[in-house]
């Protein structure tokens, strides 16, 4: 089998597999939508002031539900054994990761795009962002996956690497909140945002490229 | 390898075995200790007692010579435990993984010093204990990389697989923090909070920039010496059971 | 300059040495803990050897 076959072969499978737990699938949403929710909540219901929160509040619930979905990249793939399966194998495990990575977004970070109108709804968010926060997300969601499956090789080892993983990936996310809500926020009011979008596909290239290889030496430390 | 001559790589071959390493730090402990002790009697002399009042902010700025040397050294120990993870994932040197475990709690407590003292100096300054500005905040994000790594190193038990995984952690942190760094203060300018006039640049007095010098180098000794102490307990602990550490214990009685 | 005007630090005095106490336990203690922490793992250590030679 050529390397593309074996990358394609991974994200097929991945995607069968997900497609078979379907429930699943939707928790990260359905946990997306509820923190949305929690804010006017707890902040009161003043139009006003959630369209002001809704940029940050609505990334805040993105990087929230991304992190939670993070577990299940290589956790199933770790208990079950196939991990080490493609430790063994003959193709480079930094491509074969790549493609559970990209998978692990087609699953959990895609779907936020359909949720995305709703929460605009919720928030009031003004019309003329929809498209902004729709551009942010699909730039913006790959990244969380792409830094996340650092966090998630380092800790799929460890019995509750729960909270440590979001010690780990929250601090790196930092920079991906910082412009995607920022773009938003500019969108609302009308603004250009040429910037931080162009910011925000660098540093998704950047990504892509460097990811694979941290990524794979720790999940070399990891089966061992 | 051809291109190291041969005096370095035996030093290293020599540094890298654990009885040296533990026998050279005993060496030179007493030496970095006194080093340490005449730079901070002078840095301390010459910033709380010989510079001059600040014109504007009173003796309040003598808060300076430790926040801004422990700002330094926040940032100085993550770039070196980045240096000795490459180290030790390249060349698999045992004394670079231990010196990286060893920095990593020092590290840290320069970043909450850095925090604790940039509060204590906001106060009279900003009028409150926390401002989001964007030296304080990444400061912040700072100390929360240092915890990823202090307490992914205390999850993993064997801590052969610990010290590769702070390795990798520590370059990939090591890559985020200029990142990070930029897009906060980029946030900051955004979201312009309350303005920092008084802590801006201020032009620094010759009388108070040789004291801020002065604790600058002097925490960097102690920044040696406190490593080197972590260093030597992480290494019995790592090799309790071995002969060196029963021959040491025998000279000892 | 008397002791007392220089322990009053221009009225900063409740900023200014709180935050000198702080560097000093931070400083004090990341170099005290390992060294006491070193001295029990060695009496640990050589009371199991004692053990092991009887």
């Amino acid at each position: 089998m050529t390397l593309t076959a074996a990358f394609f072969a991974i994200i097929r499978r991945d995607l069968l597999l997900a497609f078979r737990r379907r429930a699943e699938m939707a928790n990260p949403l359905f946990f997306f939508v509820l923190i949305v929710t929690l804010f006017p909540l707890a902040v009161g219901a003043q139009p006003q002031l959630l369209q002001t929160m809704a940029p940050g509040v609505i990334w805040v619930s993105a990087l929230l539900a991304a992190l939670l979905s993070l577990d299940s990249l290589f956790r199933s793939d770790f208990e079950d054994g196939s991990l080490e399966q493609m430790l063994l194998s003959p193709h480079s495990l930094s491509v074969l990761v790549l493609g559970k990575i990209i998978a692990h977004w087609l699953v959990t970070g895609l779907p936020l795009l359909l949720v995305a109108p709703l929460l605009a709804l919720f928030l009031g968010l003004p019309e003329q962002a929809m498209g902004t926060l729709w551009l942010t997300l699909i730039l913006a969601t790959p990244l969380l996956s792409l830094i996340g499956a650092i966090g998630v090789a380092l800790t799929v080892g460890l019995r509750r690497g729960g909270m440590i993983l979001s010690l780990l990936v929250l601090p790196l996310y930092v920079p991906v909140l910082i412009f995607a809500s920022n773009a938003v926020d500019r969108a609302a009011s009308g603004l250009p945002v040429g910037a931080q979008l162009n910011i925000l596909l660098a540093m998704l290239l950047a990504a892509l490229v460097l990811v694979p290889l941290p990524t794979s030496a720790a999940l070399k430390m990891s089966v061992n | 390898m051809s291109v190291i001559p041969a005096a370095v790589s035996r030093f290293f071959h020599r540094t890298a075995s654990s009885p040296h390493f533990y026998a050279l730090a005993d060496r030179f402990i007493p030496w970095l200790t006194a080093i340490f002790i005449l730079l901070l009697a002078a840095g301390l002399y010459g910033g709380l007692y010989l510079a001059p009042t600040d014109y504007q902010q009173g003796d309040s700025y003598r808060i300076i010579y430790i926040h801004v040397p422990a700002a330094w050294m926040s940032l100085f120990i993550y770039v070196l435990m980045a240096i000795m993870g490459a180290i030790a994932l390249v060349w698999h040197m045992k004394m670079a993984e231990v010196m990286l475990v060893a920095s990593a709690p020092i590290g840290a407590g320069f970043t909450f010093i850095a925090l604790v003292t940039g509060s204590l100096w906001g106060k009279p300054m900003w009028g409150t204990w926390w401002v989001w500005d964007a030296r304080l905040t990444s400061e912040l994000i700072l100390l929360f990389l240092y915890l990823g790594v202090i307490s992914l190193y205390g999850a993993i038990e064997d801590k052969r697989a610990a010290a590769r995984a702070v390795s990798i952690l520590a370059l990939v942190g090591v890559v985020n923090i200029p990142i990070i760094h930029y897009s906060v203060q980029w946030w900051n300018t955004l979201h312009q909070g309350p303005t920092v006039s008084k802590m801006g640049k201020p032009s620094i007095h010759v009388e108070m920039l040789v004291p801020l010098l002065l604790m600058a180098v002097a925490f960097k000794f102690y920044y040696l010496i406190a490593a080197l102490q972590a260093a030597k307990l992480e290494l019995l602990k790592r090799e309790a059971s071995s002969q060196w550490v029963k021959t040491l214990l025998e000279k000892q009685a | 300059m008397s002791l007392e005007s220089f322990l009053y630090m221009g009225g900063y005095a409740v900023y200014v040495w709180p935050s000198y106490a702080l560097t000093a336990v931070v400083l004090i203690a990341n170099v005290i803990l390992p060294v006491l922490q070193r001295k029990q793992l060695l009496r640990q250590i050589s009371l199991r050897q004692k053990r092991e030679k009887r």
